[in-house]
């Protein structure tokens, strides 16, 4: 299979099932799609499965439909037309036996102001069902740094302190799946790797995770698989090093020594292009082709005798890959 | 039917706690506001109306006393039980937890009434300290007190789900129930009234569950016992139907 047919593969939704024939499904979603009452369509028949065990990334810009997504498999949004099953459940008829295995951390912060952490905390775990046990939210809370606070109001705590309160109350019954909607907005870097520990500890508990981010760097960095999603649309979703390959387009940014008005015509095999005033000369290719053409153009104008004084690479935007990725799928 | 015990423990527990935070002010305003009202209405007021059939005015009010704090109270512990997570959006965890809707009311309602009923008995014994106050038929009267908790309460539900703003939710207790109470005979018997203003009052719904509470301290009210607990009852049904309605479509709770 060619590289392009390989894409398309991936980018059919048919071919996309085919692929998970063996692998055990927990969420499945079919047909999903939701028009909200003002009329925005967030959600257009998106297809999704979650497999068992997996940390499940869906990236995608502000307003794509993530936080749509989890809040309708949550139970917080209805949903126009669509099936969705959690561990075989259908979370409309088997609300009870679908939800129960659901943690959620919403994107945004709501908490009882009042409540001390762990009255909150066990009030969580009662509420899906679980009786009280206290020596399971004390290895919790030890686990979230959050012990030493236990007994204060919640709304003494600083914004990070609050989301790892979020945290805890999500995993107060022991959930199957974690909801994770955009766990690192707003939270500084020892958060962060926290997060991500105690995240990756959740997986090798079996517990299966779904978190959503604007981020590329962070869906690589966690996930197992990765789900594009844009305008409603799930663009593609594969595994997140498959993924990283195809959206693998790198830019080279030379600084040269001094400004041109144009780019040399003996340079124009490399489709180079100026900003910056003149100042900058940038070069997009494919970090994962055979050749990336970097080596041959730096000689090229070393001969030609154009110098420069600095020389950056950074991974192609977010923005850069919908972009591609809509094209795409709309030449197909 | 009800399979999530513990969800509904927590909920309940959660509202009790919340009504302890505030235990001495919400305990302590009806013991003055009684108190004010026996000095007022009893003493002042009464020393001159003796008797209203039979019953001495002192007495005569009671029930209407009781029944005017314990609606208020009902619809806004109530409406604010549900209003305050839909306005901090806490409410998310409500509803992506494994409980029914039936559930749900239990939780929340219960906890409303069982304060209502607190409030009630305190009331109760504050007059107690003014007038001898004697209840003809006990069993009815706390089973009275009790259904009018719970109808009340449940209403008080169904305000906190509707209403969109503080403003809205303070408004159906302060401009329609205290008022409706008022004159709705619960410091007064309807007899007292010119014929026009009696027809008129007897469309006003509290009138019934005045009377009501009043006949089982009495044995006698404006109305026949039967009509009082019927009247009590189609109210009940109302506010819970209207409830599971709110539920089932996920009125103003999900989008
Ligand atoms: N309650 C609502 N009523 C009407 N429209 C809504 C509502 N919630 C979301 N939308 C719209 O639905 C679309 C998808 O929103 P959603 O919150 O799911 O996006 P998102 O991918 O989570 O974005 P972000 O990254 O900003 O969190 C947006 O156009 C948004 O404006
Ligand atoms: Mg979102």
């Amino acid at each position: 299979m060619d590289g392009r047919g390989a894409r398309a593969m991936a980018l059919s939704a048919s071919g996309f099932t085919l692929r998970n024939v063996n692998m055990e499904t927990i969420i499945n979603i079919e047909g999903l799609t939701k028009t909200y009452a003002g009329g925005v369509v967030a959600l257009k028949r998106v297809d999704l499965a979650v497999r068992k065990g997996e940390i499940l990334a869906l990236l995608g810009p502000n307003g794509a439909g993530k936080t749509t997504l989890i809040n309708i498999v949550c139970g917080l949004v209805t949903p126009s037309s669509g099936a969705i099953t959690v561990a075989g459940s259908d979370i409309a008829r088997d609300y009870r036996a679908a939800r129960s295995l659901i943690g959620l951390v919403p994107q945004e912060l709501h908490t009882d102001a009042f409540e001390a952490v762990i009255a909150s905390v066990r009030f969580s775990r009662g509420l899906f069902g679980k009786p009280r046990n206290d020596a399971f939210l004390e290895q919790l809370l030890k686990d979230l740094s959050l012990w030493d606070k236990r007994n204060a109001k919640i709304m003494e705590l600083s914004g990070g302190m609050k989301r790892r309160v979020m945290i805890a109350k999500a995993l107060s019954h022991e959930p199957d799946i974690l909801f994770l909607d955009e766990p690192t907005a707003g939270v500084d870097v020892e958060l962060r790797r926290d997060m991500w520990a105690m995240v990756r500890a959740m997986r090798a508990r079996g517990v299966t995770i779904v978190l959503t981010t604007h981020y590329i760097e962070e869906a690589e960095e966690m996930a197992d698989r990765v789900g594009v999603i844009s305008n409603g649309e799930i663009l593609v979703v594969d595994e997140t090093a498959a993924l990283m390959k195809k959206l693998g387009r790198r830019t080279l940014i030379l600084t040269l020594t001094e400004p041109h008005e144009q780019a040399p015509a003996e340079l124009a095999e490399w489709n180079l292009s100026l900003r910056g005033d003149g100042h900058e000369l940038v070069y997009e290719f494919d970090a994962n082709a055979e050749s990336s053409g970097v080596p041959s153009l730096l000689r090229r104008m070393s001969d030609i005798g154009m110098g420069f004084k600095d020389l950056n690479t950074s991974q192609s935007s977010l923005e850069d890959i919908f972009v591609g990725l809509v094209n795409e799928a709309k030449a197909e | 039917m009800i399979k999530n015990i513990h969800g509904i423990a927590a909920i309940y527990r959660f509202e009790m706690a919340r009504f302890r935070r505030t235990f001495w002010t919400s305990l302590i305003m009806p013991v003055i506001t009684t108190s004010l009202y026996f000095i007022v209405f009893g003493s002042a007021i009464g020393s001159r109306m003796t008797e209203i059939g039979g019953v001495p005015y002192g007495a005569f009010i009671v029930p209407g006393l009781i029944m005017l704090s314990m609606l208020t109270e009902s619809i806004s512990n109530a409406s604010f039980g549900i209003y305050m997570p839909k306005w901090a959006g806490t409410i998310y965890e409500i509803l992506s937890a494994p409980i029914s809707p039936l559930e749900t009311v239990i939780a929340y309602v219960g906890a409303a009434a069982t304060k209502s009923v607190i409030i009630g008995v305190i009331i109760l014994l504050t007059a107690n300290l003014f007038v001898d106050v004697t209840i003809a038929h006990p069993f009815l009267m706390a089973l009275f007190l009790v259904t009018i908790a719970v109808t009340f309460c449940l209403f008080g539900f169904a305000i906190g789900i509707w209403a969109k703003s503080f403003e809205q939710l303070q408004a159906i207790p302060m401009l329609v129930v205290f008022p409706l109470t008022f004159l709705g005979g619960a410091f007064y018997a309807l007899e007292m009234l010119p014929p026009f203003w009696r027809s008129v009052t007897l469309f006003n719904p509290l009138v019934y569950l005045i009377s009501g509470f009043r006949w089982t301290f009495f044995g006698e009210g404006d109305v026949s016992i039967g009509v009082s607990i019927g009247a009590t009852l189609l109210f009940l049904t109302i506010c819970l139907t209207t409830i599971f309605w709110m539920f089932r479509t996920g009125y103003r709770l999900k989008t």
